[in-house]
């Protein structure tokens, strides 16, 4: 039975739709391996003098390498900050009502809803104030804001499928709540807790307006260099610009590849069950 | 489930709520405030009350742009929902072959926005790009500067770096049915059209809903796409409300004006994912 299921559902659409997905991809990692004269000179498929010279530059410039370790380094703070927040968060909608849980539930997804674009000024007047322009804290505190309430869905959907007799055994085996949380319910939702880092990541990394906004001189993520570098319009610099973007896409798919199997649910905010 | 009442829990939750009480809630406050103030040089604030508010509902190029963004939305929810179900349902089950389908089909949605603009101008480029090149070859040129060629660039660049989401949540809501229904629909002989409306479509009811929510909220805010490739023009065909707001803010520093669109910004917004949250949250039949 699960034999005629799987096959009446194999089909060449998928494929076609994963190819055309590619189609840019593919140009863009052949313009990185081109030299600019090849560029310049002839459209052609694949680099035929194929050249590392543009990536080169990129590891050889600091203000080129900085500003992924900077994009990096903001990521990783924001990813840290929105799964110990939205842990306990979490567990909470999952296992209590409490009074305005089920409206707060929403509120938490209406931060995302304020663009960053509306909030370019006030952030960076809020955080003048505050001292913390230029600091990878800046960025990863005002990336929270979309950052955590999708943590704390994605999170409260895997929690929701933990029995929750695991709980209460627990507590008769007088497990206090932060052992229980270490011990018991982090291991229990180890794939939850991976998938829900993925998307943390993902959001983080692309958004780049807010974190271009936020940032000067120290700390200056790589879109907005890759702006100066070529403002953004083709020309001199196009075999450059596509090597910088080739690394900004990479990081994300190392990280795919170890939460692949638990993507589509984490993806649902946790809601398939 | 019955979930027991429990206040303290409230302690639980202040961690997550003081950050994005931080992240977004002072902000948010800032720009209310300022939709209803006017600024002058030596940080003189005059309350001028809804007088931005006003000023914009009667300004045709507010409503233009607002009406840019809507029919954007809807032409970008009425491509990739329809496209992302019929791939979803063409998927093959759990298998090597779908780990490997998933891996690619999330690089476009890893990009970062203003990647995204750079990967599709080196496409279209009329000289150098892939897409352009080939285009100029066959006698057609690229031409951004049509406003028709431009909306469709702009689509086409969000239903490729997004369709995939909606392919994924599908995938999984599907992945989610038991083979039970499947073999109870078998026996009863029910056609393709009959398994998708009654079994498939009702279990993907909770995930498109969420699909739908993040898309209309994404795509109705959607800025890095035009601002790189088309640059909000030809004239103003491609000014989108985000564009609008942050030329406003940024460029002519007329953030009382801005932050008056913001908040009617926020408040459709609001009131149109409500609407959804209310479905999505009925207990499913």
């Amino acid at each position: 039975m699960r034999q005629m299921h799987k096959k009446s559902r194999q089909s060449i659409v998928p494929a076609i739709y994963v190819f055309l997905l590619m189609v840019p991809i593919y140009w863009l990692i052949n313009m990185s391996f081109k030299t600019q004269y090849e560029i310049g000179s002839q459209v052609t498929l694949w680099p035929h003098n194929p050249t590392l010279f543009n990536y080169a530059i990129i590891f050889s410039d600091p203000s080129w390498y900085l500003a992924y370790m900077h994009a990096a380094i903001y990521v990783l703070m924001n990813v840290a900050m929105s799964i110990t927040v939205a842990l306990p968060a979490a567990y909470a909608f999952s296992r209590y009502r409490f009074m305005g849980s089920r409206h707060m539930f929403f509120w938490f997804l209406a931060s995302r809803m304020t663009p960053p674009a509306v909030m370019l000024v006030p952030f960076v007047q809020v955080f003048s104030e505050l001292q913390l322009i230029d600091t990878h804290f800046a960025v990863a505190l005002a990336h929270c804001m979309f950052t955590v309430p999708i943590a704390v869905w994605i999170l409260e959907g895997f929690i929701s499928s933990v029995p929750r007799e695991i709980d209460e055994m627990a507590r008769v085996d007088g497990y206090s709540l932060p052992r229980f949380f270490f011990r018991i319910l982090i291991p229990q939702i180890a794939p939850g807790i991976g998938v829900t880092a993925f998307f943390c990541f993902m959001f983080s990394w692309i958004e780049l307006l807010l974190a271009n906004a936020l940032t000067t001189i120290n700390t200056k993520p790589i879109g907005p260099i890759m702006g100066r570098a070529g403002g953004l319009v083709g020309g001199v610099h196009e075999g450059l610009l596509s090597a910088a973007s080739v690394l900004t896409i990479l990081p994300g798919v190392l990280m795919i590849f170890f939460v692949r199997n638990h993507i589509a649910r984490g993806l649902s905010l946790g809601q398939v069950k | 489930m019955v979930r027991a009442t429990n206040n303290r829990a409230w302690l639980l939750v202040l961690p997550a709520l003081v950050l994005i009480i931080a992240s977004a809630g002072l902000p948010l406050m800032a720009v209310i405030n300022y939709a209803f103030q006017d600024v002058f040089p030596g940080d003189n604030y005059f309350w001028v009350g809804t007088t931005w508010f006003q000023e914009l509902l009667n300004s045709s190029q507010f409503r233009w742009a607002l009406a840019r963004s809507l029919l954007f939305c809807l032409l970008v929810l009425a491509i990739e929902l329809p496209l992302g179900i019929f791939i979803a349902l063409r998927m093959p089950g759990k298998s090597r072959l779908a780990g490997f389908y998933i891996i690619l089909m999330c690089i476009p949605l890893l990009t970062p926005w203003m990647v995204v603009g750079l990967v599709w101008k080196l496409l279209i480029n009329v000289e150098t790009g892939l897409l352009g090149s080939a285009l100029a070859a066959i006698g057609l040129v690229y031409n951004l500067e049509n406003p028709v060629v431009a909306w469709a660039t702009i689509i086409a660049m969000d239903v490729w770096h997004w369709t995939s989401l909606i392919v994924l949540l599908c995938y999984a809501g599907l992945m989610s049915i038991p083979d039970d229904y499947y073999r109870a629909a078998r026996i009863d002989g029910a056609s393709k059209w009959s398994i998708f409306r009654y079994i498939q479509l009702p279990k993907l009811r909770r995930v498109l809903l969420i699909a739908i929510l993040l898309r209309f909220m994404d795509s109705f805010m959607v800025y890095a796409e035009p601002f790189v490739v088309t640059r909000g023009g030809p004239g103003t065909a491609t000014t989108f409300l985000s564009v609008e707001l942050v030329q406003t803010a940024l460029k002519q520093f007329d953030l009382g004006r801005a932050s008056a669109m913001g908040v009617i910004y926020f408040l459709i917004m609001l009131a149109v994912s409500w609407s959804l949250f209310k479905v999505m949250m009925k207990p499913a039949d």
